[in-house]
């Protein structure tokens, strides 16, 4: 179980590294690892060129954009840097609890948010989080810079939408989205696997308890972390309590669910509905995320 | 003088070197010259090999060999691997080639072997061996094995390995007269063992004297040297097999396997030492594992819950071949009949080959299946009659005035078993104790009011141990006053080095740190079976006793002559022997070790044999049978379906406790192992035969945070059968562990009525039992 | 034809500089390369924790690693635990004592790990303890033994602070 040969480019400039990419047909990015080394050990991918990012400049930052109302993530910030950033926390009071699902705190010292959403993993934690809360992508060639909306990255099962001569490079989320509370709850079967299924939604209630606001997303239960507007609908204008909430856990169940050889997909929308209305629960008690 | 050492919690002798990285497991040694090998394997369930091309593999770079079969010699391509475990009752022994011939009967199994200076480079090379494969109809399911047209190996009439039967007293009667009659339909399943070590192999032949060395991460070493030497069609004294640190067995280590053979044949081919570290892609598929028993049972009782007997059938699927006999198949009938004084029994199994990976015993073999569906038994005929489950077992044990108690059934050299000793309805009190049963139904309603389910299960077993016949031991005494205790017993993190140094250093009255222990290499020590079967403090712990009770009497015998006392005035304390009441008339151990090593031209003193040395080989001729009860209460999300473990205990009595913290971290372990069977382990194959669970994503083993808190009890009822008392207990926390979680998931989902009657338990199993119980009311 | 590249690094306080194939895995290139057999390999995609190791203090994968990613850097590995006079790490010290290893293959890993957490967390609950080593699998002890001996550790070293 040893990795096959490849040659190693370890840029250190972010035009460099997209000159490399421009350059080769065959290459993979190694950013944290955590996902591409296993994938190597085991010969499932033998790139020709691994392209190590861990040494390019600019990657790695968390900083609050004020004039654009934006935090911006470099692709390369660790998951434990993630947990612990209070910039992020303010934002994006999820931010801890879900990664706190990702993997090990050994895999969260390497892993970057940045590779976590190009493996694109349906049960990942992080795009179901970028997701909810409408990120937008910054992806990089050597002739062009642009934008893409989390809504708009999964193309497919583990594809997003990112050429091969292209690089994340960081992750944009709102500064001030105004959510009065959030809720991510995750169903694995031993701590830090890969949830069999897992739901975020934010919610913005108003003083009077009526949901302005919702958005909700489901992981492992389809191809892609999914979105679902049914769902959010149902909810915007309802009384945030139970009623409504069951509702949409109802709305939640409809998903287009995978299957694999563990698990039926009928399996996976009951839980897609159990954890909407888990998650509606946690995110109508406020925004209290300790 | 009493037991010092015995019973006590010493710091284990094994412990400094593998807490600083100074183990030396198979893959840490290197050796000059030294070349690495990797295995191309059978990406097919079953098909013919219509041509296997190597040239582009040989071209690769740093290649020193690529191997066919028959690139291996004549001796080695000759016939199939020999049956390690013989038996009459094997209809037909099915074993693999060392490097398959021209047919693949699992995914896997090896082809060819690859030869390079680094494992990288074997890998490369590898990924380049062209094998043209006429793919064959696989078998999968054994439940169709023995109807279909399939035949596992191609050519075979069928798929049946064995039939085995077992039976006493009058079971017709015994379904006449009973007023009551359950029937269970059981699916176990059982995946891999997973040692965190995987096997690993070193082959090396000196250039001078032509002995061939092989290193092996495995249980056997004796088991290897004896059939390694006689599929290379050499002599045993010209083969040296060493165990050195091994990262855990479980079972499937104590089997021969072809890559042994692939690399000792390839060292002597090659002139050089060549090395295989499994890697765990590699374990999933080609170490042995367990599968999947399907049960059939029929339970005939009475009003008060006391059954009157038990018939019925197994379908056991041992996988594409049969390497260890039917060690494992037989291990899911003896069991029976558990705990209990049972008047009838008649069940067969069905040994049946499918085109998986091949099985053999995996920790507790196949007791634990027995025990789950006896256990399941005693649950069903509770819940029938509406009475207790543990008054149900009070109503059958055999009881603490019955033993030893004849069970009516055969061990496996033909002499009646019987249980030795134990107290089984104290076991069961004394755990339903330690886990407040008697406040569990308080606790379950306060939780049914908040909407969660608790469940409480309880299982109760018998495991054979000290499996015969023997494990040998030399104690030896330098003239430095230090033991050495030599012994074939492989050690896989039991902690045999310092269990053997307690027995010896109490009876010799050293200090534990005097005694190193050497085991596992075939020339330090001529005989030896394996460490299987919970049978080392039994076996090799009784011949140390007894070979450190002749050492002891030969420096009584010395002290007595050469101080002028009475044997019997004598002690031995502190390294010395000296007069009782006298410390300071003594001599040193190392003296007496001394003056026994001859003088050139006297005569060795007292007339004594030379040297302080003995060896003892204790043989085990019958069975001490551990016992005990298990509790586990569960939680169980009805939603989700999602099993939360919130407490296990275990009363066990293994006789004598030699080593308290060992014991325990033999039964901790153990219900973990049980856990996961019950509830996480998965080893899924398609309809094709290609295994889906590959990877530890996919095969959950239990994780820390997964698990309860586990306490253990003890009652140690000495074993009449061997001098220390002792009973095994390296298998006991696993036996019961699944019929106790399963029917605590059971309990816990009382209120839908629902039955469980297939493990592992996964949450969506949990809930369409759910559902199904719902839909049928 | 393998890729080379030469590093330099500090491995258990002492400075190594030396040629690795850049697809060495920082696991096999401590085992293989430097000889330091005490960090072991247990499945080689990042599921099993044995292979684990300091990089700059933090407790990562060495088999989710390239070596030549560790250019630079300081690793410690169960070799460098014990403090260079042989006293061992408390960890080590409360393993033995509460029997929280049996055959020794998941131990480096297990060490190696519960050494950074304890950094960190220095007054972890035994909930924190089971999380930290929840990436770590061990087939032998059921794990309870070795929460018992990071508790014990813990308390041991939060005495020590204190005394200093």
């Amino acid at each position: 179980m040893k990795s096959a040969g490849f040659r190693y480019h370890d840029p250190q400039r972010i035009d460099d590294l997209l000159s490399l990419l421009g350059r080769f047909e065959d290459a993979k990015i190694l950013a944290g690892g955590q996902s591409l080394m296993p994938m190597m050990n085991m010969r499932f991918v033998q790139p020709e060129h691994v392209i190590d990012i861990n040494g390019v400049q600019g990657l790695d930052g968390i900083h609050a954009d004020a004039a654009a109302g934006k935090l911006r993530i470099g692709a390369m910030v660790r998951q434990k840097t993630l947990m612990q950033s209070a910039a992020l926390r303010a934002a994006c009071p999820m931010v801890p609890q879900a990664v706190a699902h990702v993997g090990h705190f050994q895999t969260r010292a390497r892993g970057t948010i940045g590779g976590s959403l190009c493996h694109l993993d349906p049960a990942a934690e992080l795009p179901l989080v970028m997701l909810l809360h409408d990120a937008v992508l910054t992806v990089q060639s050597a002739t062009e810079v642009h934008q893409v909306d989390m809504a708009d990255w999964a193309l497919a099962y583990m594809l997003p939408a990112i050429s091969p001569d292209e690089a994340l490079i960081e992750v944009a989320l709102p500064l001030a989205p105004g959510w009065t509370g959030s809720g991510f709850v995750e169903f694995a079967r031993r701590h830090g696997d890969f949830a069999i299924a897992s739901a975020g939604c934010l919610l913005d209630v108003d003083d009077r308890n009526i949901i302005r606001r919702a958005a909700i997303a489901v992981g492992g239960v389809a191809q892609v972390p999914t979105r679902l507007p049914e769902a959010e609908a149902l909810l915007v204008g309802q009384p945030a309590s139970a009623p409504a909430f069951a509702a949409a856990s109802d709305a939640a169940r409809k998903i287009d669910a995978l299957s694999d050889a563990y698990y039926t997909a009928a399996y996976r929308q009951r839980l897609a509905g159990v954890l909407v209305e888990r998650a509606l629960g946690q995110a109508s008690k406020g925004t209290d995320h300790g | 003088m009493g037991a010092r050492l015995v019973g006590a919690q010493v710091q284990r002798l094994e412990d400094p070197r593998l807490l600083t990285g100074k183990g030396q497991y198979v893959d840490d040694i290197v050796l000059p010259g030294m070349v690495q090998a990797a295995f191309v394997r059978s990406t097919h369930a079953h098909a013919r090999i219509v041509s296997i091309d190597t040239t582009a593999a040989r071209a690769m770079p740093g290649v020193r060999g690529v191997f066919t079969l028959n690139d291996l010699g004549p001796a080695v391509a000759r016939d199939r691997m020999p049956q390690t475990a013989p038996s009459p009752a094997i209809r037909r022994s099915v074993t693999q080639y060392v490097l398959a011939r021209d047919e693949v009967c699992y995914v896997g199994e090896a082809v060819v072997m690859v030869v390079a200076d680094t494992r990288h480079q074997a890998e490369d090379a590898a990924a380049r061996v062209l094998i043209d494969y006429d793919v064959l109809p696989a078998v999968v399911d054994c439940r169709a094995a023995l109807t279909g047209q399939t035949a596992a190996h191609h050519g075979a009439a069928d798929n049946l390995a064995a039939r085995l039967s077992v039976g006493f007293g009058d079971i017709e009667a015994a379904f006449r007269t009973a007023p009551h009659r359950v029937t269970l339909t059981l699916d176990q399943h059982r995946g891999v063992a997973h040692s965190m070590e995987g096997r690993a192999v070193l082959a090396a032949q000196d250039a001078v004297s032509g002995k061939l060395t092989v290193w092996s991460a495995t249980q056997s070493p004796y088991m290897v040297r004896r059939f390694l030497a006689r599929v290379l069609g050499i002599d045993e004294q010209d083969l040296r097999v060493i165990a050195p640190d091994v990262g855990g067995g479980f079972g499937p280590k104590a089997v021969f396997y072809p890559e042994e053979a692939a690399l000792a044949a390839a060292a002597v081919k090659l002139g050089r030492p060549v090395k295989w570290a499994e890697d765990r892609k590699e374990h999933f598929v080609s170490t042995t594992n367990q599968r999947d028993q399907h049960w059939q049972m029929d339970v005939a009782f009475d009003d008060t819950g006391k059954i009157h007997g038990i018939r019925g059938h197994v379908q056991h699927d041992n996988g594409a071949y049969l390497p260890y006999g039917l060690i494992l198949a037989a291990t899911s009938l003896a069991p029976f009949p558990g705990a209990y004084a049972l008047p009838a029994l008649q069940m067969t199994l069905d040994v049946i080959y499918t085109n998986t990976t091949p099985t053999s015993p995996v920790r507790g073999a196949g007791r634990p299946n027995a025990i789950f569906a006896i256990e399941r038994a005693v649950d069903r005929v509770a819940d029938h009659l509406g009475l207790d489950p543990a008054e149900v077992r009070r109503a059958n044990f055999v009881r603490a005035d019955q033993f030893p108690y004849v069970t009516g059934m055969k061990a496996r050299d033909g002499s009646p078993v019987a249980y030795d000793s134990g107290d089984y309805a104290a076991c069961l009190d004394r755990a339903l104790d330690m886990a407040d049963a008697a406040g569990f139904p308080a606790r379950r309603d306060a939780a049914r009011a908040q909407g969660r389910y608790l469940g409480i299960g309880v299982a109760s077993f018998i495991e054979d141990t000290g499996l015969g016949p023997f494990e040998g031991a030399t104690v030896r005494v330098t003239p430095k006053g230090r033991v050495t205790v030599l012994t074939g017993a492989a050690s896989q993190g039991q902690g045999h080095a310092t269990t053997l140094a307690q027995v010896v250093a109490d009876g010799l009255g050293v200090a534990l740190t005097d005694v190193t222990v050497i085991s596992a290499d075939t020339e330090r020590f001529s005989y030896g079976a394996g460490t299987i079967a919970s049978r080392i403090a039994v076996t090799a712990g009784s011949s140390a006793h007894l070979a450190a009770a002749k050492v002891r009497d030969k420096v009584l015998r010395y002290a007595s002559d050469k101080l002028e006392v009475a044997i019997g005035d004598l002690e031995l304390n502190g390294g010395f022997v000296h007069v009782a009441g006298v410390p300071e008339m003594r001599i040193s151990l190392g003296d007496v070790a001394l003056a026994l090593a001859g003088t050139v031209g006297q005569r060795v003193p007292s007339g004594l044999e030379p040297g302080l040395e003995a060896t003892a080989y204790f043989e085990s001729t019958a069975t001490p049978h551990s016992s005990g009860s298990t509790v586990a209460e569960v939680e169980v999300d009805i939603e989700t379906g999602a099993v939360t473990l919130l407490n296990h205990v275990i009363v066990h009595d293994c006789g004598k406790v030699i080593h308290p913290g060992i014991v325990d971290g033999q039964i901790t372990g153990g219900a973990v192992h049980g856990i996961g069977n019950a509830l996480f382990e998965d080893m899924l194959y398609d309809a094709e035969g290609q295994p889906v669970s590959t990877n530890f994503g996919e095969y959950l083993l239990p994780t820390a945070t997964e698990m309860p808190p586990i306490r253990i009890g003890h009652l140690e009822t000495l074993s009449p059968l061997n001098p220390l008392g002792v009973k095994g207990a390296g298998e006991s926390g696993t036996i019961p562990a699944i019929p106790a979680v399963v029917r605590a998931v059971e309990n816990a989902l009382a209120p839908f009525g629902v039955q469980i009657n297939r493990y592992p338990l996964n949450p969506e199993r949990v809930v369409n039992l759910i559902d199904a119980s719902r839909g049928k009311t | 034809m393998d890729d080379i590249r030469h590093i330099a690094l500090t491995v258990n306080g002492q400075p190594v500089e030396c040629d690795t194939p850049v697809r060495l895995h920082l696991g096999d290139f401590l085992r293989g390369i430097l000889g330091l057999t005490g960090t072991h390999l247990g499945c080689e995609h990042g599921a099993c924790g044995a292979c684990t190791v300091l990089v700059d203090g933090e407790a990562v994968r060495s088999c989710l690693m390239l070596a030549v990613q560790a250019n630079g850097r300081q690793i410690t590995t169960i070799e460098g635990l014990a403090d260079p006079d042989g006293t061992l790490h408390p960890l080590q010290q409360a393993f033995a004592e509460k029997h929280g290893l049996q055959c020794g293959y998941c131990t480096p890993g297990m060490l190696t790990s519960l050494a950074a957490f304890l950094r960190d967390t220095p007054d972890p609950t035994e909930t924190q303890v089971r999380d930290a080593i929840s990436g770590n699998l061990c087939r032998c002890t059921g794990y309870q033994p070795i929460v018992e001996a990071a508790l014990l550790a813990a308390a041991r070293m939060r005495q020590t602070e204190g005394v200093r």
